[in-house]
C-alpha cells in the first residue's frame, strides 16, 4: 500500500492511502480534519479547497500520493494558536457571510488565495471573478463579497479593523 | 473511481517506459479532467503516471520567435509570466479564464493539449498561433495534431514535453461559458503572425478547428467589423441542453468579433 | 467603571452564535460523524425509467472484498418493513381521494425513474460497497416511461403504478367555478396566459447523508441524519417503515448544510441505514455523491398552468380560472400533494380584490424523481403565474404596470380579507412595499438607463412583482381538515438553570437559518439573561420533547412563539416564587429587564436569584409550587402568516449571445417584527439568488427515455457570484396580528417574489422584438433564439430545451 508524507497545517504526518485515496478523503477520513468537505463530483462547488504550498486547490482532485512532501493548509489551521480568527474568518463572521456553513470553509480559503493574489486591492467585480470555483446556494454572495473586500484591505493593511461600522 | 498503481517517475524515458508498458495505464499532471473522469468510473487505468516529478517538462523559454512552455507549467503560470504576458498577452489572458483559480492553480498546458477537450481553451489559441507541439518524439504542427473529440495525433505512450508558440503580431480571445460548466461554449482566438491570419475555435464543435473564411475575411481587413460578416455554418456543431448548433454557430462570429477587437 | 453592554435583544443584528463551528471547520455535519466499526452502504439504483426487475443476482458482489451484506426489496418485505409514507391526503372532486401507490424502500417487482433504489451493499470501506453494488446482475425489462406531464396523460400512456389509471393522482379543485363563470360573462377583457414552472433541483450544498447505529443492550436505534425535522423522520420511519416505537428510536439532526426543502422528506437511506445497523450490529454509514443527490433528491416545482383573468374596462379582476397539470414524479414524497393545491392555489387572490376565483389542479405520475416542496413551496408557482399574468393584462388593456397593481391591491383598510380561496388575510399594505421598492429602484428615472444602455448595445428593462405568500405553517385544525397527517404545531422546552442560564430545546432545526442566534435574542429581550447565557439546542430527538421542524418559513412565528409560551410561564412561576421571597402579593410582581419588582416599591429579585430560589428552595413556596424552573409550551398557531413585498429587477441582455445580466434588484419585503435585520437580510439575499437562478439558468432536463441529462454541476447551471448583483434589501412592517411576536418570516420570500419580477424585465427588455412571454429559464440560448430566429421558448428545438 503507498505512503503519502505531507504537512498538514504545519504538522508532518504519514500516511497509508491506496493510489486512489483523494487528498479531500485522507484529510477527511485519515486525519479526521472534516472542516474540508465534499459537495460535489466534478471538481466545481469548492467545498474542499484547501492551500498547496499556499494556492488554493480542490482536495477533491488531487490524488493524496500528489501530496507527497506538500505543505497543506486548511480551514482547521487558519485561526492563531490562541484562538485569534484570521482576518478572512473574522471578516465572514462580521459581514454575516455564512448561512449552512458547508461552503464556508472553501469560500475562505480561497477568498485567502485571491486576495494574497491581488495584492494591491480588489475590486467587486474582480472578487466576483475570483469566485468562479465556489458555490454558495445560501448567501446570495451578496455579503460573502463584502467580507472579502473589508478582509481584503484588512489582510493589504489599509484598514485596521473589521467591524462594519467602520464602513 | 477504480484503484490503481501509482508511478511517479523522474525522466521522460521512465514515463514512456511505463505508458507502453500498458495501454490502460493513464498519464496524469494537474489531472483536472482525469481524476474527475476517473472518479466517475470512466476509466479503469491500471498505472497511473505521474509527470509532475520531471523537471524536463517545465520551464518558459524564449526561443527565436517563439515562446515555448514546458508541458507542466500550470494555466495560473502562463496567465501571469512575465515573459508570456510581454510577447503573447492574449495567450496569458486567455489562460487567466481557464476553469476558475483551483483549476488554474493546478491544471498545466500539456494535460489540456493532450486531453483535447472540445471546450478546452487551448486548443483554439494553438491553432490560431499556428504552435507546434513537441513531443518525446517529434514536433506535430497543431494543425495536425487535434483529430477529433478527446482525440490527438499522439501515440498512446507519447508524451507532450511542450509547445511552441511563434510570437505574433497582434492576437486576441474571447469566449462565452457554458453558464452550467463554464468551459467554454464557444471560443474564438485570432492571431495574426508569421504564417498569416489564423483563427481557432473552441467549444462549438467537436474539436477545435480553424474558421479559414474569418481568416480570409482578417487578412484583407484586419477589424471586427470584417468578421463581422462572415457566417459560421452550423452542420457538425454541438447540439445539447445549452444551445443549439445554429445558437453556436452564431455565437463563432460573435467571439471572432470580440477577439479582433481584445486583439485591437 | 462605565461598561457599555450591547444591546443584544429584539431589532439587534447580533453576530451569530454558529459562526465561531463553521469558520474554523468544526461544525459537525453527518458525514463528519464516524461511530466505531462504522461500515459503509452503497446504493444500487435503476439506470432506468420504467422497468420490470426479471431478476437480481448478488452472488458475485456478495463474495467480494470486505461484503458485510447485500439487500435488495424481497429482503426487506420478508423482514416485514413498511414502505414511504407519505404525510398529505388529498381529497379531489366529488369526494375522490388521491391515488396512493405504494411507495418501497427497496424497489419491488418494478422501478420507476432512473434513480429508484434497487439494493444496498454494505462492506467495510465505501470503495468496496461500490464496486461490489457493480457487480449486482440485475435483468430489467424496460417500459415505456413518461416522462413529461403531457405523456404520462396522453391516451394509452403506460401506467406506472397500477393504483393510478391513467398516472393520475388526484383531480382536484378550490373556489366557486359557478361565481367564476358568471365574472367571465361580465368581463370587459379576458386575458389568458399559459406557462410551465420549470422543474428544479435544490441542491443544498451538503449532500445527504445518513448513519444508523443499533444498541443491542438497550434496543434503541439511533440515526443520525440530513433532516430538517428530525422528529418527523422519526415518526414516519418508526411508525411507518421500520416499526420501532419512538422511545427505541432517536434521530440526529447534527449541523445540516442546507435544506430548502429537499431535506423535509425521509427518504429511503434513512430506513436502510437504520435497520441494516440492526442487522449487522454494526453503524453503518452512506453518503451521497452529487450526482446520486441529482437523481435521489427531491426536485421541485413543474407545473403546467393555464390561466385566464377576467378584466371590467377600468382593469379591475373580476374573476380568474385557473388549471394546473402537476408533476409529482414516480412517487408521493411526504408533502408532495400539498405543494399544487393547498401551498399554492389557495394563493390565487395574491395581494388583489379578486372576488371569483376558480382553481383546478390535476396531479399527475411520470417516471421522474418524486418532486416535492422546493423553497416557497407551491407560492413561487402562484405569484409566478399572477405576476406575469398582470403584466401581460396590463399590455392587453394599455395599463401601466403599477397601475394595474395598484388598482386590485387590498387596502390596509380591508383587512382582515377573507380570499375566495379559502385564505384569510390579517395584515399588510401593499402599497407602502411597492412605493419603497419603486423609489430604491429609481423606477422614474429607468427611461433614462433604457436609452443609455441601447446606446451600448444591450436591451434593459425592468419589471415589478408584488406578491403575499402563506407561511408560519400552520393551523393544525385546519390543516387536518385539508389532508394533512400530522399536526404543524411546535413545541419549547425552556430550562432555566440554577444560576439563571438558559438552555432551550425547540423542535425546530437550524440548516443556514441561525436559530441559535434569532431564538436566543429573543430569550435576552424576554427573560433579560444575557446573550452569551442562553443556549439553544435543536435536532435531536434524545433531547427535545417534540416538535415538526423547519419549512414553510414557520420556525420564528410557530416555533418562537413557542418559545414566548414557555417563557409566558418562566415568568408566572418567577413572579410567584418573587412573590414569596419578597412577602408580596403576586399580582403586585412586575417583571421586566431581567428584574422581579415590586410595583411601587424598590424591591426587587433579579432573574437569577429567582431561579437559584428555585432549585435550592430553602426559603421557597413549597407547599403550592414545585421546585425547579423549566416549561414547556406547544403553539398551534391560529392561521398562517403573510409575508408579501415588492421586488423589481433590472436586466440588460446583450443581443449577440442572449446573456442576461441582472444590473439591479430591489426588494422591499414586509415579513413582519424583525428581530435581526442581519440575518433577515441574509435569508432575502439568498432567497433572491434561487429566485432569479430559477428564472434565468436552473433547468431540469430529462430526455425521452428518462435518462436526466442535468444530472451534475456541469449541466445544472446553479448562479455563481458573478451571475448576481449585490441586492437591495430593505423591509417595510406590518405586524402580524395573531402571534405575540408580530413575525410572519423571512425564509421563502426571496424565492417567491424575484422570479416573475426578472421575467418581466426580460420581457420588457424585449419589447421591441415583439415578445410577450419568455419562458423560464431565460438561458442565454432560449433568449437568443427569440431574438435572431423569432421563436419563443415554447417552441425551441428538443434538443436546445
Amino acid at each position: 500500500m503507498p505512503q503519502v508524507t505531507l504537512t498538514v497545517n504545519g504538522k508532518s504526518h504519514t500516511v497509508d492511502v491506496e493510489g486512489r485515496t483523494l487528498l479531500v478523503e485522507l484529510l477527511r477520513e485519515k486525519l479526521r480534519l472534516t472542516g474540508t468537505h465534499v459537495g460535489c463530483d466534478t471538481s466545481q462547488c469548492g467545498a474542499c479547497v484547501v492551500h498547496m504550498g499556499g494556492d488554493s486547490v480542490k482536495a477533491c482532485t488531487i490524488l493524496a500520493v500528489q501530496c507527497e512532501g506538500a505543505e497543506i493548509a486548511t480551514i482547521e489551521g487558519l485561526a492563531a494558536a490562541d484562538g485569534t480568527l484570521h482576518p478572512m474568518q473574522e471578516a465572514f463572521r462580521e459581514y454575516h457571510a455564512l448561512q449552512c456553513g458547508f461552503c464556508t470553509p472553501g469560500m475562505v480559503m480561497s477568498a485567502i488565495d485571491l486576495v494574497k493574489k491581488h495584492p494591491s486591492g480588489l475590486s467587486e467585480q474582480e472578487i466576483r471573478d475570483g469566485l468562479e470555483g465556489n458555490i454558495c446556494r445560501c448567501t446570495g454572495y451578496h455579503n460573502i463579497v463584502k467580507a472579502i473586500a473589508a478582509a481584503a484591505e484588512v489582510m493589504n493593511g489599509k484598514r485596521s479593523e473589521l467591524a462594519r461600522a467602520a464602513e | 473511481m477504480y484503484d490503481f498503481e501509482y508511478h511517479k517517475p523522474s525522466s521522460i524515458a521512465d514515463a514512456v517506459k511505463l505508458l507502453a508498458a500498458d495501454p490502460e495505464a493513464k498519464a496524469i499532471s494537474g489531472g483536472m479532467t482525469l481524476l474527475p473522469a476517473l472518479k466517475h468510473r470512466l476509466n479503469k487505468p491500471s498505472y497511473v503516471v505521474d509527470l509532475s516529478g520531471i523537471a524536463e517538462l517545465q520551464g518558459v523559454r524564449k526561443e527565436g520567435g517563439n515562446i515555448v512552455i514546458g508541458a507542466l507549467t500550470r494555466h495560473y503560470e502562463i496567465a501571469t509570466h512575465p515573459q508570456i504576458l510581454a510577447a503573447i498577452p492574449a495567450l496569458a489572458r486567455m489562460a487567466s479564464t481557464i476553469g476558475d483559480t483551483q483549476v488554474r492553480n493546478r491544471g498545466t498546458l500539456g494535460g489540456s493539449m493532450a486531453n483535447n477537450d472540445p471546450a478546452a481553451d487551448y486548443p483554439a489559441a494553438a491553432l490560431a498561433l499556428g504552435a507546434t507541439i513537441i513531443t518525446d518524439r517529434r514536433s506535430i504542427p497543431a494543425d495536425a495534431f487535434f483529430l477529433g473529440m478527446f482525440t490527438t495525433a499522439l501515440e498512446p505512450d507519447e508524451l507532450v514535453t511542450a509547445v511552441s508558440f511563434p510570437v505574433p503580431e497582434k492576437a486576441g480571445y474571447a469566449k462565452m461559458r457554458n453558464p452550467a460548466s463554464r468551459y467554454s461554449m464557444t471560443g474564438v482566438f485570432v492571431a495574426k503572425g508569421p504564417s498569416g491570419v489564423r483563427v481557432g475555435v473552441n467549444g462549438a464543435g467537436p474539436c477545435a478547428f480553424r474558421q479559414q473564411e474569418m481568416e480570409a475575411a482578417l487578412t484583407a481587413n484586419w477589424s471586427p467589423d470584417a468578421v463581422a460578416k462572415v457566417k459560421q455554418a452550423p452542420d457538425e456543431l454541438n447540439s445539447d441542453i445549452h444551445g443549439s448548433a445554429e445558437y453556436r454557430a452564431s455565437l463563432v462570429t460573435v467571439m471572432a468579433r470580440r477577439a479582433v477587437a481584445d486583439a485591437g | 467603571m462605565n461598561v457599555t453592554i450591547p444591546f443584544e435583544g429584539i431589532g439587534a443584528s447580533v453576530r451569530r452564535k454558529e459562526d465561531l463551528r463553521f469558520l474554523t471547520g468544526r461544525g459537525q455535519y453527518t458525514d463528519d460523524l464516524n461511530r466505531p466499526g462504522q461500515l459503509h452502504a452503497w446504493v444500487l439504483r435503476s439506470p432506468h425509467a420504467h422497468a420490470r426487475i426479471e431478476r437480481i443476482d448478488t452472488a458475485a458482489a456478495a463474495a467480494m472484498p470486505g461484503v458485510q451484506a447485500i439487500y435488495t426489496g424481497q429482503d426487506l418485505a420478508a423482514a416485514g418493513l413498511g414502505g414511504v409514507p407519505c404525510g398529505w391526503q388529498v381529497t379531489g372532486k366529488g369526494g375522490k381521494v388521491m391515488a396512493e401507490p405504494a411507495h418501497p424502500v427497496l424497489a419491488l417487482g418494478k422501478v420507476r425513474h432512473v434513480g429508484d433504489p434497487v439494493a444496498l451493499v454494505v462492506a467495510e470501506t465505501r470503495s468496496q460497497a461500490r464496486d461490489a453494488a457493480e457487480a449486482i446482475l440485475v435483468d430489467y425489462a424496460p417500459l415505456a416511461a413518461a416522462t413529461t406531464i403531457e405523456a404520462a396523460i396522453a391516451p394509452g400512456a403506460a401506467a406506472l403504478h397500477d393504483e393510478a389509471p391513467g398516472n393520475i393522482c388526484f383531480d382536484w379543485e378550490i373556489g366557486d367555478a359557478a361565481a367564476t363563470d358568471a365574472a367571465f360573462a361580465r368581463a370587459h377583457k379576458v386575458v389568458r396566459f399559459d406557462t410551465t414552472n420549470n422543474r428544479l433541483v435544490p441542491n443544498a450544498m451538503e449532500p445527504r447523508a445518513a448513519l444508523g447505529e443499533y444498541d443491542p443492550n438497550s434496543g434503541e436505534h439511533t440515526l443520525w441524519t440530513t433532516s430538517q425535522n428530525p422528529h418527523v423522520i422519526r415518526l414516519l420511519m418508526g411508525a411507518f417503515v421500520l416499526k420501532v416505537p419512538e422511545h427505541k428510536l432517536r434521530v440526529v439532526a447534527p449541523d445540516v448544510g442546507g435544506g430548502f426543502g429537499s431535506k423535509i422528506y425521509h427518504y429511503a437511506e434513512e430506513a436502510l441505514v437504520t435497520w441494516s445497523a440492526a442487522q449487522l450490529k454494526r453503524p453503518v454509514k452512506w453518503t451521497a455523491e452529487r450526482t446520486e443527490s441529482f437523481i435521489s433528491d427531491a426536485h421541485g416545482r413543474d407545473h403546467v398552468t393555464h390561466a385566464e383573468l377576467a378584466l371590467d374596462e377600468e382593469g379591475r379582476f373580476l374573476g380568474l380560472r385557473v388549471s394546473t397539470l402537476a408533476n409529482m414524479g414516480a412517487y408521493l414524497s411526504t408533502f408532495a400533494p400539498a405543494v399544487p393545491t393547498y401551498l399554492s392555489a389557495t394563493l390565487l387572490a395574491g395581494v388583489y380584490t379578486t372576488p371569483a376565483i376558480h382553481g383546478q389542479v390535476k396531479a399527475v405520475f411520470t417516471s421522474t424523481v418524486p418532486v416535492d416542496a422546493y423553497r416557497g413551496a407551491g407560492r413561487p408557482e402562484t405569484t409566478y403565474l399572477l405576476e406575469r399574468l398582470v403584466d401581460v393584462a396590463a399590455r392587453e388593456m394599455g395599463m401601466d404596470r403599477t397601475e394595474i397593481r395598484r388598482k386590485n391591491f387590498i387596502r390596509p383598510d380591508q383587512f382582515p380579507y377573507q380570499t375566495p380561496v379559502a385564505l384569510q388575510y390579517d395584515s399588510g399594505d401593499y402599497e407602502a412595499t411597492l412605493r419603497v421598492a419603486l423609489e430604491a429602484a429609481d423606477f422614474a428615472g429607468f427611461e433614462a438607463r433604457r436609452t443609455e444602455a441601447r446606446a451600448r448595445g444591450k436591451l434593459r428593462g425592468i419589471g415589478i412583482s408584488t406578491y403575499l405568500e402563506a407561511c408560519g405553517i400552520a393551523p393544525s385544525k385546519l390543516v387536518g381538515q385539508l389532508g394533512a397527517r400530522a399536526g404543524l404545531y411546535e413545541v419549547a422546552n425552556i430550562r432555566v438553570h440554577p444560576t439563571g442560564s438558559v438552555s432551550v430545546f425547540t423542535g425546530t432545526h437550524s440548516h443556514g437559518q441561525g436559530h441559535e442566534t434569532t431564538f436566543a435574542q429573543l430569550v435576552t429581550e424576554k427573560l433579560g439573561v444575557p446573550f452569551d447565557q442562553v443556549e439553544i439546542v435543536h435536532g435531536d430527538t434524545g433531547k427535545i420533547p417534540f416538535g415538526m421542524g423547519t419549512y414553510g418559513s414557520r420556525s420564528l412565528a410557530v416555533g418562537g412563539t413557542a418559545m414566548v409560551k414557555a417563557m409566558d410561564k418562566i415568568i408566572a412561576k418567577g413572579k410567584k416564587i418573587a412573590a414569596h421571597l419578597m412577602e408580596a402579593a403576586v399580582e403586585d410582581i412586575e417583571f421586566s429587564d431581567g428584574q422581579f419588582r415590586v410595583a411601587g416599591t424598590d424591591r426587587s429579585k433579579a432573574f437569577a436569584e429567582i431561579s437559584m430560589a428555585a432549585y435550592v428552595p430553602h426559603d421557597y413556596p413549597i407547599e403550592e409550587l414545585e421546585p425547579g424552573l423549566e416549561e414547556t409550551a406547544f403553539y398551534d398557531p391560529k392561521n398562517f402568516t403573510f409575508p408579501g413585498g415588492c421586488h423589481i429587477c433590472e436586466v440588460e441582455i446583450d443581443p449577440d449571445t442572449g446573456e442576461v445580466a441582472v444590473v439591479n434588484f430591489t426588494a422591499c419585503d414586509d415579513v413582519g417584527r424583525v428581530i435581526n435585520p442581519m440575518i433577515v437580510e441574509g435569508q432575502i439575499q439568498g432567497g433572491l439568488a434561487q429566485g432569479i437562478g430559477q428564472a434565468l439558468i436552473e433547468h431540469t432536463v430529462y430526455d425521452g427515455d428518462g435518462q436526466l441529462l442535468s444530472a451534475s454541476f456541469n449541466d445544472y447551471a446553479m448562479p455563481r457570484a458573478k451571475d448576481l448583483p449585490s441586492f437591495q434589501v430593505s423591509t417595510s412592517t406590518t405586524l402580524c396580528t395573531h402571534n405575540p411576536l408580530g413575525v410572519k418570516g423571512c425564509g421563502e420570500v426571496g424565492a417567491i417574489g424575484s422570479p416573475p419580477a426578472v421575467i418581466n424585465a426580460v420581457v420588457d427588455a424585449l419589447r421591441d422584438h415583439g415578445v410577450t412571454h419568455v419562458e423560464m429559464p431565460a438561458t442565454p440560448a432560449k433568449i437568443w433564439s427569440i431574438i435572431h430566429q423569432g421563436r419563443g421558448g415554447a417552441d425551441l428545438p428538443a434538443a436546445a430545451e
